[in-house]
């Protein structure tokens, strides 16, 4: 195939890519989202920094993978207002709440999102475009924006589009990924992939319970701090890690028609039996050139045959996992898995 | 009268904790309250004009040689790229020729990789069967598989269905769950460069 006719093909798909994302902006924009992110309260007033009172920082023990992004959180509860925490699973935040993530790329701030419960049945989702100075941000068109920063050789990081924004955070239970109980447990895990530290002024389950943020109050997990219970570090790292990029949708809450062992960070608690049930899971979908029906959620003695593993490799657009909001493999990530099916042989 | 305005008062309030429990269930899960018998009725046939009008059988049924030339194989309606067909490899594209198709019209070649037409029946394994109205809404608009997975790839004209209201795609839904099962696995996507 000769470079033009390639670039032709390229094309093609890329007018059919952009005809759909089109088509989704007409139909999923955020109506109520600021114009400029300093006006989404943010920032102490006619600032792009610090944080404005009651703005509060939070860092969740196992972070997404996001190309390596430095990110920073913050999270903002009205005054006199409570999570409801009756769901363990998915808390339901009161109105008003609001979200933000900061990502920076080569030290650079490229865009932050923002996640805002405007109303009891409407959640905002849009993200902010930084400008070169990082003096200020702006909202991104609805369809994203590609090419926001260059990441590494031919391959750069994009700023996802309403669509995107909705199919990781907007259906059944919309809002935050990242603020759970497990994220903020004060039992935090020290071999946590991309692990990041405890800011001082950053909220935990602890700090939420002694300002009566959680409703019911919870004191069982101020007394037993959650965490992946197992003898094994690495059970308590990786699966910590799939809590936070494939538990999202690899759960049993009818999001997809997925039948593996649900991934969510509220069913972890026993590691060793999460890690027995991916062993012997096998999967509807099937490792290219692999005899049909014999691939595995995770196989310890094939890992080559790990359904998990190969996807986790892979940055093609069908094979990738997760199958969004990123474009580089997770090389540590990779490298853990890969250890961690080694201690499963055992 | 004391009695039947003490009834009138608990129906009052019986209906308004029923009104803001399904208020307060819409709003966490984003769901709708299950439609009457009637406008599911409605939906299966807004679905079938829909179906049959924006020529969803021109790739998800494969197409036979027939009498008067190339027609969908309706014996097979809406399964998708027959399993037993197994493709070879697609040819090389040469000049503006950069993209192909199988005869029946359920596989495609191109910069995007090679695509395969799904089984929409409501087959459990194979097809929708597992699938929620939720999910092929969300399909519909994301342009993504249940609305969260990989990309759905060319030549499936998401961006026109997109285009369509909530309650069309439901219609949609509703009609292809309508369906007799039928058991057609179809081969996964292939992305570009990858060798299966």
């Amino acid at each position: 195939m000769s470079a033009r006719v390639r670039a032709a093909g390229v094309v093609l798909a890329m007018c059919w890519i952009g005809a759909v994302h089109a088509s989704s902006r007409a139909l999923d924009a955020s109506p109520g989202a600021p114009a400029r992110l300093a006006e989404t309260g943010l920032y102490a007033a006619g600032s792009s920094g610090p944080a404005a009172p009651g703005v509060r920082s939070f860092t969740p023990q196992y972070p997404l993978w996001s190309d390596g992004a430095a990110k920073s959180r913050w999270i903002y509860l009205p005054p006199g207002t409570s999570i409801d925490t009756t769901d363990p699973a998915n808390w339901i935040f009161p109105v008003g709440t609001r979200f933000w993530k900061e990502f920076r790329f080569k030290g650079r701030k490229v865009e932050t999102r923002f996640i805002w419960r405007a109303a009891p049945e409407q959640w905002v989702f849009a993200s902010y475009a930084w400008n070169a100075g990082g003096t200020d941000a702006v909202l991104a068109p609805a369809d994203g924006v590609p090419g926001a920063a260059d990441i590494a050789p031919g391959r750069s990081h994009t700023i996802p589009g309403t669509g995107d924004c909705q199919a990781c955070h907007g259906t059944r239970h919309p809002g935050p990924l990242g603020f759970n109980a497990l994220q903020l447990s004060t039992d935090r895990d020290p071999q946590a992939i991309h692990g990041e530290p405890l800011a001082a002024d950053s909220i935990t389950l602890a700090t939420l319970a002694a300002e009566r943020r959680l409703s019911p109050a919870r004191p069982e997990w101020i007394a037993a701090p959650p965490r992946i219970r197992t003898d094994n570090p690495r059970t308590r790292a990786v699966l910590g890690y799939f809590a936070a990029n494939c538990g999202t949708c690899h759960n049993h809450n009818g999001d997809l028609t997925y039948r593996g062992p649900s991934l969510k960070h509220n069913d972890l608690g026993d590691g060793d039996a999460v890690a027995r049930a991916l062993l012997a899971q096998a999967t509807t979908w099937q490792v290219p050139g692999r005899p049909d029906g014999s691939t595995r959620m995770l196989d310890a003695f094939t890992p080559d045959a790990s359904a998990i593993l190969v996807r986790m490799r892979s940055r093609q657009p069908s094979t990738q996992m997760p199958p969004l909001g990123t474009v580089m493999r997770d090389e540590e990530a990779i490298a853990a898995v890969t250890a961690w099916l080694g201690d499963l042989k055992r | 009268m004391k009695h039947n305005r003490k009834t009138t008062t608990v129906v009052v309030l019986g209906m308004a904790v029923f009104s803001a429990a399904m208020l307060r269930a819409v709003g966490q899960t984003g769901q709708d309250p299950a439609p009457s018998a009637q406008q599911k009725s409605a939906r299966v046939e807004r679905g079938a004009h829909l179906v049959k009008t924006m020529g969803c059988n021109d790739c998800h049924t494969p197409w036979k040689l027939g009498p008067r030339g190339p027609e969908p194989d309706m014996t097979r309606a809406l399964t998708g790229h027959p399993q037993e067909m197994v493709m070879p490899p697609p040819p090389p594209a040469v000049g503006p020729w950069v993209w192909h198709g199988a005869a029946t019209n359920t596989a495609f070649a191109g910069p995007w990789g090679v695509s395969f037409t799904k089984n929409l029946t409501p087959d459990p394994e194979t097809g929708l069967g597992r699938w929620t109205e939720e999910m092929f809404v969300a399909a519909m608009r994301t342009g993504r598989d249940q609305g969260k997975g990989r990309p759905i790839k060319p030549p499936m004209p998401v961006q026109i269905i997109a285009a369509l209201p909530d309650e069309d795609i439901k219609s949609i839904f509703a009609y292809l769950q309508s369906l007799a099962p039928v058991k057609n696995k179809v081969p996964e996507t292939i992305d570009p460069e990858e060798k299966r």
